[in-house]
């Protein structure tokens, strides 16, 4: 503020040419944003009200349903299915898979060799930003089974547990959504593991030094020190992981394409169904407004329960 | 007594993260061999026989094309995205104006929306803008949907760029727009790195969204051409599938090391202030 007395122009105009300057630089990504970003998503609050669809009564000239869609999506049995097999995805892969394991990692990898961090870091990320098909078919391939001797292979799965003398399995057929879940696992971990290394270096180690001292193990330090200061991250991540798992499509459409029968159904799968292959738009719009407002429901459960202030 | 405890912790430590390793480690153990030999099959994990034949049948056969589209959108959409986000992030950690706290959490909100919700009213709406199968109308909606969290990111790295720099530059005579330019985005080229490359990333690796929104072949980025080319062809060669999935992955692997470790520093977004 002192700083304005120097400027070579008188206070007022310039910091009025600024500000101005400072707007035109901001407008850009804002008309980009609620044009291609917000206006799908308030139309989308439209649509969800309609029957829109791709073909018939719907295509031509859409009318408004009211919660006629909402109505039928919770009388379809199927919507539940798909509800509680989401959350059960979400559970296993993201809450238990995804968080714990990162925060493990990020807790083991604390003090080891830079070169060690490098190269198992390097390992978990390129899981993270590989491109989803990609990664789909790496574990279709890992999961594969070839009991009928189709010469398709023995996936590297069943390779090692024939090694040791027990039974093959088709895995994504007899244990579907065990599969999923260890393949998003898999996948996501990398960005929970960032995320808690990042924030354990704001830990001084100054402070887990004085509490071991005190005599303090290893488990009542994460569990009275590290976890309570990492609150904060904690929820960011939960809520993060949580939203993106809800929305995730692609890595289950490649691996079993939601079944064997309905057993993978996740509700986007179930969305997509609707929308694309039955044409119903406005339905499929429907679904997609009750998943944010699953999401919407869990990040303020997180938030309430880790007391955070967001 | 405590020494007692430092040892086994640090060994059991080791034991651990190598297990885990494994686990992260075995599923591209497929990819990697398979992608070099000929005639692979998905139970193909030792080198047998390699060659590189697999990527001389990618290079040969025209399925070039999927990779050039998906570096297309790749690129536009890092270009596109480092300059829209370089202003908007500028202004937003530069200048003291009513809304700014409402803006930046609705930008925050608007980084949690999931795209798969919008993508059928984008669709309606592209539909009646003639923007369905075109590739720019593919990009803008890339570009918006990234928008969000890149000028969150861009906003703390430019936070981090001291404010007396500037105004220095000012007393000395330089215009908002120099000091910008000679001043602030020199000293963020890293935050700039990471928001256009994980830009690219986005946008060259994403299935779904151009999925969706195109409908002819020759348009199709390699996550899509991958898809189609796993299910459409009679006889199946695995290795050919993982030659291109390798080709495919490189980049965004590789473009990804160059910016690691900046980008942990821009992801710590206010969660561990205690």
């Amino acid at each position: 503020m002192q700083a304005d007395a120097v400027y070579p122009l008188p206070a007022a105009p310039r910091r009025r040419r600024r500000f101005r300057l400072g707007m035109l630089f901001m407008l850009p990504a804002f008309l980009v944003m609620t044009i291609f970003f917000l206006g799908p998503a308030l139309y989308a609050v439209y649509v969800g009200f309609t029957n829109l669809a791709l073909t018939g009564n719907g295509a031509a000239a859409p009318s408004w349903v009211g919660l006629n869609n909402f109505h039928q999506i919770l009388k379809d049995s199927q919507f539940f299915a798909a509800l509680r097999i989401s959350l059960t995805y979400l559970v296993g892969s993201a809450l238990i898979g995804q968080a714990v394991l990162g925060m493990l990692l990020a807790l083991l990898m604390r003090n080891r060799r830079p070169l060690f961090k490098t190269v198992l870091g390097g390992i978990i990320v390129a899981c993270w930003v590989m491109p989803d098909v990609v990664a789909g078919y790496l574990w279709f391939a890992f999961f594969h089974a070839d009991l009928m001797g189709l010469g398709t292979g023995t996936g590297l799965l069943n390779t090692i547990v024939s090694t040791f003398g027990l039974p093959q399995h088709a895995w994504l057929q007899e244990y579907p959504m065990a599969a999923i879940i260890v393949a998003n696992t898999w996948r996501g971990t990398a960005f929970s593991m960032l995320l808690y290394s990042s924030a354990l270096e704001g830990i001084a180690p100054e402070l887990l030094e004085a509490a071991s001292i005190d005599g303090a193990g290893v488990v009542a330090r994460v569990r009275l020190i590290i976890l309570p200061m990492l609150k904060g991250t904690i929820a960011t991540d939960l809520l993060l992981i949580t939203l993106a798992t809800l929305s995730d499509f692609t890595l289950v459409k490649v691996l079993t394409g939601g079944g064997p029968g309905f057993d993978t159904q996740l509700l986007t799968i179930y969305m997509y169904q609707h929308a694309f292959n039955f044409y119903q738009l406005g339905y499929g719009t429907a679904i997609a407004l009750l998943i944010i407002l699953t999401g919407a429901i869990l990040s303020l459960l997180y938030i309430r329960v880790l007391r955070v202030e967001v | 007594m405590r020494r007692r405890w430092f040892i086994p912790t640090s060994a059991a430590s080791y034991a651990i993260l190598v297990v885990l390793a494994l686990f992260f480690l075995l599923p591209f153990l497929w990819l990697i061999v398979a992608s070099f030999t000929p005639n692979a099959n998905l139970g193909t994990v030792w080198f047998a026989n390699a060659s590189l034949d697999n990527f001389r049948y990618i290079f040969d056969s025209g399925y070039g094309k999927g990779f050039e589209n998906s570096l297309v959108l790749g690129t536009s959409t890092m270009v596109l995205v480092v300059v829209l986000s370089c202003g908007a992030g500028y202004t937003l950690s530069r200048y003291q104006f009513r809304f700014k706290k409402t803006i930046m959490l609705s930008i925050l909100f608007c980084t949690g929306l999931p795209v798969l919700a919008l993508i059928f009213p984008l669709y309606a709406m592209y539909v009646q803008l003639g923007l369905i199968d075109s590739t720019p109308g593919v990009i803008i909606f890339f570009v918006a949907s990234l928008l969000p969290f890149s000028i969150w990111l861009m906003k703390n790295f430019l936070d981090s760029v001291s404010v007396d720099l500037e105004e220095a530059a000012w007393v000395d005579g330089c215009s908002t727009f120099g000091s910008f330019w000679r001043i602030v985005l020199p000293l963020s080229a890293p935050g700039i790195a990471v928001v256009g490359i994980l830009g690219f990333i986005g946008a060259y690796t994403n299935f779904f969204i151009p999925f969706i929104l195109y409908s002819s072949a020759d348009k199709f980025p390699a996550s899509v051409e991958l898809f189609t080319f796993f299910g459409s062809y009679g006889q199946i060669n695995y290795g050919q599938i993982a030659a291109y999935a390798m080709l495919y992955t490189l980049p965004a692997v590789a473009l990804y090391m160059f910016v690691a470790r900046f980008f942990v520093k821009g992801i710590n977004i206010g969660g561990s202030k205690g």
